[in-house]
């Protein structure tokens, strides 16, 4: 070796620390319709050569549409400062946003979706020019019909919460149809079960009652047992509910409600823990919901389009959203003479690149890999809470076996130090990680819910369990500096209250222009 | 911004020496015979260190000596001193009597417990106030859950408030075995932000937990002709509110068809408004016990509720949350009617909205 070689070899370069030193990326990257300026664009369009066509004046627009000008580099600049400032799945350990199904999306399946006999379908071409998208669809449909043990699925619902609502509105037109609908007002769900329940049975004009879980975090039976009545339209549950607990008496729950006059609904968007193992109609249940985002390996929305799926059982079928998709043998049509249906739940036939992609998940895994799925979540799930127990100040209450996640508790740590759950997990976030608390209100104080999905290493949990207790330890030492994180994140502390005020909040950048800039 | 600071040195003593509360000389000087040692200022002190640690600039204003002074040189702070001159050892006058020394600051920490809140209710302060906890009993909704809580908050108080119940037990009756919270009013205190950081969706802009939502359902479920029965507590106030009339804080009142026939009335006059006629009554949950019946509302009698049809109890699911999965109490004196009130309850939690909870007899649940 060199004379060189030698010098760079004499370098001191100072050991990795034990944790990953990690830094997000800061750009300070403008809204882009902040980056616009007049008349730049990403394409010239040559001249046509043949005359130009002047417009129908019924169809020309006043003025012209308020979009972002700007160059094709610009444009992507924009979009790759903006990735390199989220965190997710395909960079980190995305195992804190607990009963979200934080889960690899296989890339070749986006491959499929890309593929030009996908992309580039229209939703209105003629049924004879589709089958093979109605194939898929169909034998999805077949799929989730044996993963859930009912009837019929329909895949149109864009989101879980459209195929809640999807199934509130079969339950209204069903107890309707046999001239119940007024007198069976009530709809039954639990603490623990998605509060997406609650709000479509309250925005469908239900009176929502809300059972608490008993002494051992199970939803209390015996309230149940003083809520079912001839008011109950039905019982919106999830199981295992947030908590991570599988609660046993579930059959007991479907037969107080059937017994009532009432149906049985099963919230299973994240069925992570249960999938190949047990099935919603085998627990009596009526209807139940997929979210394809979380269970099938989808990418989640966030207000785009995601995938829900609604499975029903015989007497539910008629009022299924329409249209459906049905298959004579030889060839796939659409069935809309549906009279009893309760409508679209959005247009056409549902988000189909996100049922392309379930579907591929799910013929490339088979019912054992399915199976295995389940089982190697629910392993991961209680390697990580044995790692996070050891964690002094951290427990997860009830003391209860758990499937696919865990709602802990830093009440410990708390009262010993100060720092909020939220503080915790945000100082989480300088190691590239983070966790999601709870919905409210806290019934575990100081929540902290992990879901680690099948698809994490052991390494992966080890290190996410090292950061957690790190930054546990730092709470004792230095309290104030954790409360003082993020310091390696894109964004320091937000004012999260604008999200509670309507004369604040701005979804679209013409709500802000309007709300804060004139 | 300037912080005010009273302790109440001898808060917390009976607690030590296993005598369930510390109000009065008789009971501290039991305490301190029997070798308990006092942690207000302790407590105090770390709530300072909190506030400082984050507004180093916040000017800690308080009285000389061991009602304020102490805690904050212990927390190496100089403090902005008031002219105030309490005995020793410091009595309720004295509280009350630094709490209005202490007029001019932004917010009032007190370190005390329920008997120390109560002091500070009675001396009527015009700034909002927060606890540090330091009592033995501490069931009042203006405290902080600890130290270190109470300075964090205090920091980041920027003007936004709410009011919080004063509750505090008869402490007589707890060394007795008897137990159970009263209501005494409400204090302003900071409003201290749900914490957001951690949601996966914006909410809609009705605060989540609402006590005019609850009241709303209350009238919606109203029937004419029918009279309704409202018990003490701010939730309940909320029924008179959005019936547009002004019903009391701590009395029992009585509506018919939307107006108020009767306010803070004792139980006779109670009798004489519902013989004959149908009647609910309406009770909020009164402190963090979970008593419906028998502590601040003791005019609701059996008498009166063997004329009552029906019941609705009204809390905020964060309320009902804290209760940790324990039941509502009935302490009416009456075992026969605590028996007949037990069972499952609507309890309306908002608009459209109830969870089915248990009451059971207070004799049946474990008290202390």
């Amino acid at each position: 070796m060199g004379a060189v070689g030698e010098s760079f070899a004499k370098l001191p370069i100072e050991a990795k620390p034990p944790l990953r030193r990690f830094h997000q990326a800061r750009w300070d990257e403008p809204i882009i319709f902040e980056l616009s300026s007049p008349g730049r664009r990403g394409i010239g369009v040559p001249e046509a050569g043949v005359p130009a066509v002047e417009l129908p004046a019924g169809i020309r627009r006043e003025t012209p549409p308020a979009l972002p000008q700007m160059s094709q580099l610009h444009v992507l600049r924009h979009y790759m400062r903006l990735s390199q400032e989220t965190i997710g799945v395909d960079l980190g350990i995305a195992v804190g946003q607990g009963t979200c199904t934080m889960k690899y999306s296989p890339k070749i399946n986006d491959r499929f979706v890309a593929d030009a006999k996908i992309a580039e379908l229209h939703p209105a071409q003629p049924e004879d020019s589709v089958q093979g998208v109605l194939a898929i669809y169909w034998h999805l449909e077949q799929m989730l019909k044996e993963i859930s043990g009912l009837n019929r699925v329909c895949l149109q619902p864009g989101s879980g919460s459209a195929a809640i609502y999807a199934n509130i509105a079969m339950i209204r037109a069903y107890h309707a149809s046999r001239g119940e609908g007024e007198q069976r007002d009530q709809v039954i769900t639990t603490m623990f079960s998605h509060p997406s329940n609650a709000a479509c049975a309250k925005v469908a004009g239900y009176e929502v009652i809300t059972l608490m879980p008993d002494a051992d975090g199970y939803p209390d039976i015996e309230a149940l047992r003083a809520a079912v009545g001839p008011r109950t339209a039905a019982l919106m549950i999830t199981n295992p509910e947030d908590t991570g607990i599988y609660n046993p008496r579930i059959a007991e729950f479907v037969e107080l409600v059937h017994g009532a006059g009432g149906l049985a609904c099963y919230d299973q968007a994240n069925a992570n823990g249960i999938l190949g193992i047990t099935r919603a109609a085998d627990a009596g249940f009526d209807l139940c919901h997929f979210n394809l985002h979380k269970t099938f390996s989808t990418p989640h929305a966030c207000g785009g389009p995601a995938a829900g799926a609604c499975g029903v059982a015989e007497k539910l079928v008629p009022f299924m959203p329409g249209p459906t998709i049905e298959f004579d043998g030889e060839r796939y049509f659409l069935d809309t003479d549906r009279p009893q249906s309760v409508g679209k739940i959005r247009p056409y036939l549902g988000v189909t690149p996100n049922v392309v992609r379930a579907y591929a998940w799910i013929m490339a895994l088979g019912a054992e890999g399915l199976r295995q799925v389940a089982e190697t979540a629910v392993l991961n799930n209680n390697y990580l809470m044995h790692k996070v127990l050891q964690i002094p100040g951290a427990s997860a209450p009830w003391n209860k076996d758990r499937l696919e996640q865990v709602r802990y508790s830093w009440q410990a740590l708390y009262e010993d130090t100060g720092v909020h759950s939220e503080e915790i997990g945000v100082r989480a976030s300088d190691f590239g990680v983070h966790y999601w608390t709870s919905h409210h209100p806290y019934l575990v104080p100081e929540p902290f819910t992990l879901e680690p999905t099948e698809s994490y290493s052991k390494e992966d949990l080890d290190e996410y369990a090292a950061i957690l207790a790190h930054v546990a330890d730092e709470a004792r030492s230095e309290p104030e500096f954790v409360k003082g994180a993020p310091y390696n994140q894109t964004v320091h502390k937000i004012d999260p209250t604008c999200l509670d005020d309507p004369e604040q909040w701005a979804t679209t950048w013409r709500a802000y222009v309007r709300k804060h800039l004139s | 911004m300037r912080v005010g600071l009273v302790v109440n040195p001898v808060a917390g003593l009976g607690g030590a020496a296993g005598l369930k509360g510390s109000d009065g000389a008789d009971v501290q000087r039991e305490a301190l015979a029997r070798g308990a040692i006092a942690r207000a200022g302790e407590r105090a002190t770390a709530a300072v260190r909190a506030l400082l640690a984050t507004r180093p600039d916040a000017t800690v204003v308080t009285v000389p000596g061991a009602m304020g002074e102490h805690a904050v040189r212990a927390a190496g702070a100089v403090p902005e001193l008031v002219a105030c001159t309490p005995g020793e050892p410091s009595s309720s006058a004295d509280t009350r009597a630094c709490v209005r020394a202490l007029a001019a600051v932004d917010l009032l920490l007190f370190a005390g417990g329920d008997g120390t809140a109560r002091d500070v209710l009675d001396a009527a302060p015009g700034m909002p106030v927060l606890g540090i906890p330091a009592g033995v009993k501490v069931y009042s909704g203006c405290f902080a859950v600890g130290p270190a809580a109470a300075g964090h908050a205090a920091a980041e108080f920027a003007g936004d408030t709410t009011e919080a119940e004063v509750v505090d037990l008869d402490e007589q009756g707890y060394r007795e075995g008897r137990v159970g919270p009263r209501l005494y009013g409400t204090l302003t205190v900071p409003a201290v932000r749900v914490r957001l950081s951690g949601r996966k969706t914006g909410s809609s802009g009705a605060a989540p937990e609402s006590i005019e939502a609850i009241a709303r359902e209350v009238v919606a479920r109203m029937r004419p002709g029918v009279r309704y029965i409202l018990g003490p507590g701010t939730t309940t106030r909320a029924v008179g509110r959005a019936l547009g009339a002004e019903s009391t804080l701590l009395g029992v009142d009585v509506v018919a068809d939307g107006v108020p026939i009767g306010v803070d009335l004792s139980e006779r006059a109670l009798l004489d408004l519902v013989e004959g006629h149908e009647t609910d009554a309406v009770v909020s949950v009164i402190g963090g016990q979970g008593f419906v019946f028998g502590r601040g509302n003791q005019q609701i009698s059996p008498s009166v509720l063997a004329r009552v049809h029906g019941l609705t109890v009204l809390a905020t699911r964060t309320k009902l949350a804290a209760l940790g999965g324990r039941p509502l109490l009935a302490d009416t004196g009456d075992p026969a009617t605590d028996a007949r009130l037990s069972g499952f309850v609507r309890v309306v939690t908002g608009y459209r909205e109830s969870v089915p909870y248990r009451i059971v007899p207070a004799s049946e649940e474990c008290c202390g």
